[in-house]
């Protein structure tokens, strides 16, 4: 092994290992739902390439409205998914997409795009 | 406990700013009977929680308009057909866009292929500048990159942002090493000649690859349209106008959303019934098929029930409508239909985890195929090795291809069930029908009509049927009771002759009597013709009994004071039940049978049906227990019901299946609701969900050998032993292809038929 070669290696197996810190390990924008007078929780989220915020913490047994604005054309985030919540829906680009739901249960549940490539969750507390 | 609230969602006109909401908010909140309202100025919407004793949406709308803003008439089924219409606009122009991205690419490559592979002949080039030709397909592959592939570098980026890794960082950081290395190769050679390495360019590879991985999203784009095909035909059932008559009498065709509760609205042949409502007169026969499955029109008179969306076939009615916009049978179909799209099914539990991880997973695998080739291979080509099986990794991998192969068959399989009349919950109801191997029937309203209808019809010897037929039914003719419409129906199914009775008397609990052709004719039970003080002759007591033991209903028929014959009326069996069953039973299924009649009753009906097990004697809130029972022998049981009585027995199974035109009831507890009202919806649903199931199967399986195996192989696993290397243009072919397999496999389901 030459030093060029031990360079690649060293180089390689760094980057490697930055990937996987990346995209697994490091932490997550996290956003709170804000609750208007009626009670409602409503948190607007921003599609592009991603959810963002793409943790969103609401509390349980109040009704949420997610508010989905697509902030691209990229076919990838033109579907979005809750399977908890049985929805699927059409993202249009450029608008805002209302989502609305009640959380009954504790728990974390995920939320992704129509290939599953794109993810986000709901933090029920 | 707190009383049950209802929730209002109001259109609000003419808000103007944010402290108009406010205001909004405020009168809403101090009307009476409102718990909470919400009033949200840029969707310009109120959400109002009110007890619905003490308010209504009028007095709501009342509280908005004394706060000096309007209400918008909600017409929600036109907006969701609006919004899928807007949807389905943009869908068409991201096509549009993405095939001139790719016609671009496509007439790019044909120019830098060719040129490219002047390398392999030596002759050639000798004649040309190397430097030039680099040069000029540097240039040709710019537009490749730029603007057909643009949107890959875009959306991975975005990604990358968001600590989120999808298909489109594969491709580009693949594309983006192909094209940066022969950038490299092409403004500075000497670099490489000078550490022994040909300065090779791989713009061909570069733009084939973007041009590859667009046609498979072209082709991709157009399957996906496909697979909601049936959703939006579903949705574009809905009538657009309505004819409703004005108070003068007058008929105005009005636009559906204007149609309001209450209104009459005339139907002509010929024409879709605008809404669902109730018919007040004239007579017809309506096609259903589009909401039912159900393909024989059916018989409507005065006072039955019409759906919006279904065809009016032969004859004129009037019908006062009773529901509109969301409320309909159609839209709560599109809805049903919708959220079990949305739905996941647990099968598909693992690829979601896969695809999870997919992405970085891959990338680093790619990482490492470089470090290893660039380490073991020979020093002079080390490095284009390492970067071609680099690329080659990156984009024959396909997380699409997983991501796809679930929902893509459920879309297409609950879109296909609508239109036969079975509607699926959710994924997971199809994954159990799909497993399932014991049907338990309940027999009234399922195997059988559930409506009483003549069975027997005896006279006393001397008598002639078909002379007291046309009697009892000229009495029966004037009379509500189900028993009476049943007399009715048989006589006219007999053609017999049309008489008048005059002096028509209910008596109540007993039966009826009149006056027929100058004779008193009494029809009823045993105690009427005691009371009217007629005797029974033995013969017919004895007939009388037989028809008892077999648990049918006997109606005593007397003429001029002499009991002349009887009548036997019974639950019917459906004409369509033997067959349904027998098709069960050939997909290996066991059919068992239960019902609350005794056990000599029970056995007659199984042994008409071919059931061979069967539960008599089963009280109401018993069902459930039988169901839990065959659970305990070890089986998957479906229950079928209609739904409000079997609501517990239907939960309890490990699917249910709630028969006839669903009741709300029957919807909430059942995983699929079959809208036809026998036994071959229980088949269909069964057929579709285990050619869905094996559909998805399929698509796994595909999804998961493809990856496995074309990774390794990208990687170069085989070229120690065989020498074997993938180009990463070949790479890009087979990525392309694999997703558009996975969505075509998916698209056969289009075809199920189980007619």
């Amino acid at each position: 092994m030459d030093t060029t070669a031990i360079i690649v290696t060293v180089a390689g197996l760094s980057l490697a290992a930055f990937v996987l810190w990346y995209f697994f390990f490091s932490a997550r924008q996290t956003a709170s739902a804000v609750s208007t007078s009626g009670g409602v929780q409503e948190v607007a989220i921003t599609v592009k390439g991603g959810y963002s915020p793409d943790v969103i913490e609401v509390e349980r047994g109040k009704p949420v409205q997610l508010s989905f604005y697509r902030d691209e054309e990229n076919s990838c985030s033109e579907e979005l998914l809750m399977p908890d919540f049985s929805i699927r829906r059409d993202l249009p680009a450029f608008k805002t997409t209302l989502v609305e739901l009640l959380p009954q249960q504790a728990g974390k549940f995920e939320f992704t795009c129509g290939m599953g490539m794109l993810r986000g969750s709901l933090v029920v507390k | 406990m707190e009383p049950a609230t209802k929730t209002e969602t109001l259109d609000i006109e003419g808000m103007t700013c944010a402290s108009c909401a406010a205001f909004v908010e405020k009168s809403l909140s101090r009307t009476p009977g409102v718990q909470r309202a919400l009033v949200n100025f840029a969707t310009e919407k109120a959400t109002v929680d009110y007890v619905p004793t003490q308010a209504s949406p009028a007095t709501l709308k009342e509280a908005v308009i004394n706060a000096g803003y309007g209400v918008a008439e909600r017409a929600p089924d036109t907006s969701a057909a609006e919004r899928s219409a807007e949807i389905d606009r943009q869908k068409a122009l991201a096509y549009q866009k993405l095939k001139r991205r790719f016609w671009v690419a496509v007439g790019l490559v044909v120019v830098i292929m060719p040129l490219s592979m002047l390398m392999l002949w030596p002759a050639m080039m000798q004649r040309v500048n190397v430097q030039w030709l680099n040069y000029t397909l540097l240039l040709l592959t710019l537009p490749v990159l730029l603007y057909s592939g643009r949107e890959f570098y875009v959306s991975a980026w975005n990604g990358f942002k968001h600590r989120a890794a999808n298909m489109d960082t594969l491709i580009a950081v693949g594309t983006g090493a192909a094209f940066l290395y022969s950038l490299a190769a092409t403004v500075v050679p000497g670099f490489f000649t000078s550490r022994g390495i040909m300065p090779e360019v791989y713009y061909d590879t570069t733009a084939t690859i973007i041009a590859l991985i667009l046609l498979g999203k072209v082709m991709e784009l157009r399957a996906k349209t496909q697979t909601s095909a049936a959703m939006r035909s579903l949705i574009g059932l809905q009538a657009k106008t309505a004819r409703v008559v004005r108070p003068d009498g007058a008929e105005v065709d009005v636009p559906i959303e204007q149609v309001q509760l209450g209104d009459v609205v005339v139907v002509r042949p010929g024409e879709k019934v605008a809404t669902d409502g109730e018919i007040t007169d004239g007579q017809s026969s309506i096609d259903e098929a589009m909401l039912t499955g159900e393909s024989l029109p059916v018989e409507k008179k005065a006072g039955d029930p019409v759906f919006g969306a279904t065809l009016n076939k032969t004859g004129s009615f009037r019908f006062r409508v009773t529901k509109v916009g969301a409320d309909t049978m159609l839209s709560q179909i599109v809805k049903l239909v919708e959220d079990a799209q949305g739905s996941r099914a647990p099968i598909q539990r693992l690829a979601d985890k896969v695809s999870a991880i997919f992405v970085p997973t891959v990338v680093v695998i790619a990482i490492l195929t470089f470090v290893i080739w660039f380490d073991l291979a020979p020093a002079g080509t080390r490095l284009p090795l390492a970067l071609v099986n680099f690329v080659a990794v990156l984009i024959i991998a396909c997380p699409c291809a997983l991501g796809l192969a679930t929902p893509t068959a459920i879309m297409v399989s609950t879109g296909k069930g609508a239109e036969h009349g079975v509607l699926v919950r959710n994924a997971e109801a199809l994954e159990k029908a799909y497993q399932v191997n014991t049907v338990l029937l309940d027999k009234t309203g399922t195997i059988t009509k559930g409506e009483p209808a003549v069975t027997d019809f005896w006279t006393l010897p001397g008598q002639e049927a078909s002379q007291l037929l046309p009697v009892v039914a000229a009495v029966e003719r004037q009379s509500e009771h189900p028993l009476a419409e049943a007399v009715v129906r048989h006589a006219d199914a007999q053609g017999a002759a049309s008489l008048t009775a005059t002096g028509f008397r209910a008596v109540e609990g007993k039966g009826a009597a009149a006056t027929v052709n100058g004779q008193v004719v009494l029809i009823g039970n045993r105690r009427l013709l005691a009371d009217e003080g007629v005797s029974l002759s033995p013969t017919l007591i004895t007939q009388a009994e037989q028809l008892l033991s077999q648990a049918k209903t006997v109606l005593y028929i007397a003429v001029a004071g002499q009991a002349v014959g009887l009548v036997g009326v019974a639950d019917t069996v459906r004409d369509t039940s033997a067959a349904a069953i027998k098709k069960l039973q050939a997909l290996g299924i066991e059919v068992v049978m239960m019902t609350g009649d005794n056990p000599e009753t029970a056995a007659q009906v199984a042994g008409q049906v071919g059931i061979t097990r069967y539960f008599a004697e089963v009280l109401p809130q018993d069902k459930a227990g039988k169901v839990k029972e065959l659970q305990a022998e070890g089986r998957t049981v479906a229950m079928v019901g209609d739904g409000i009585n079997d609501a517990p027995a239907l939960a309890q199974a490990d699917i249910g299946l709630a028969i006839g035109s669903g009741t709300d009831v029957a919807m909430e507890a059942a995983g699929i609701t079959l809208m036809r009202s026998d036994l071959n919806g229980v088949v269909t649903a069964i057929e579709l969900s285990r050619q869905t199931i094996r559909t998805i199967k399929q698509n796994l399986f595909f999804a998961f050998v493809y990856n496995t195996l074309g990774i390794p192989v990208a990687a170069g696993l085989l070229y120690p032993f065989f020498g074997i290397l993938l180009s990463p243009m070949l790479a890009a072919g087979a990525m392309a292809l694999s997703s558009v397999s996975v969505l075509t496999n998916s698209l056969r389901l289009r075809s199920f038929d189980n007619h």
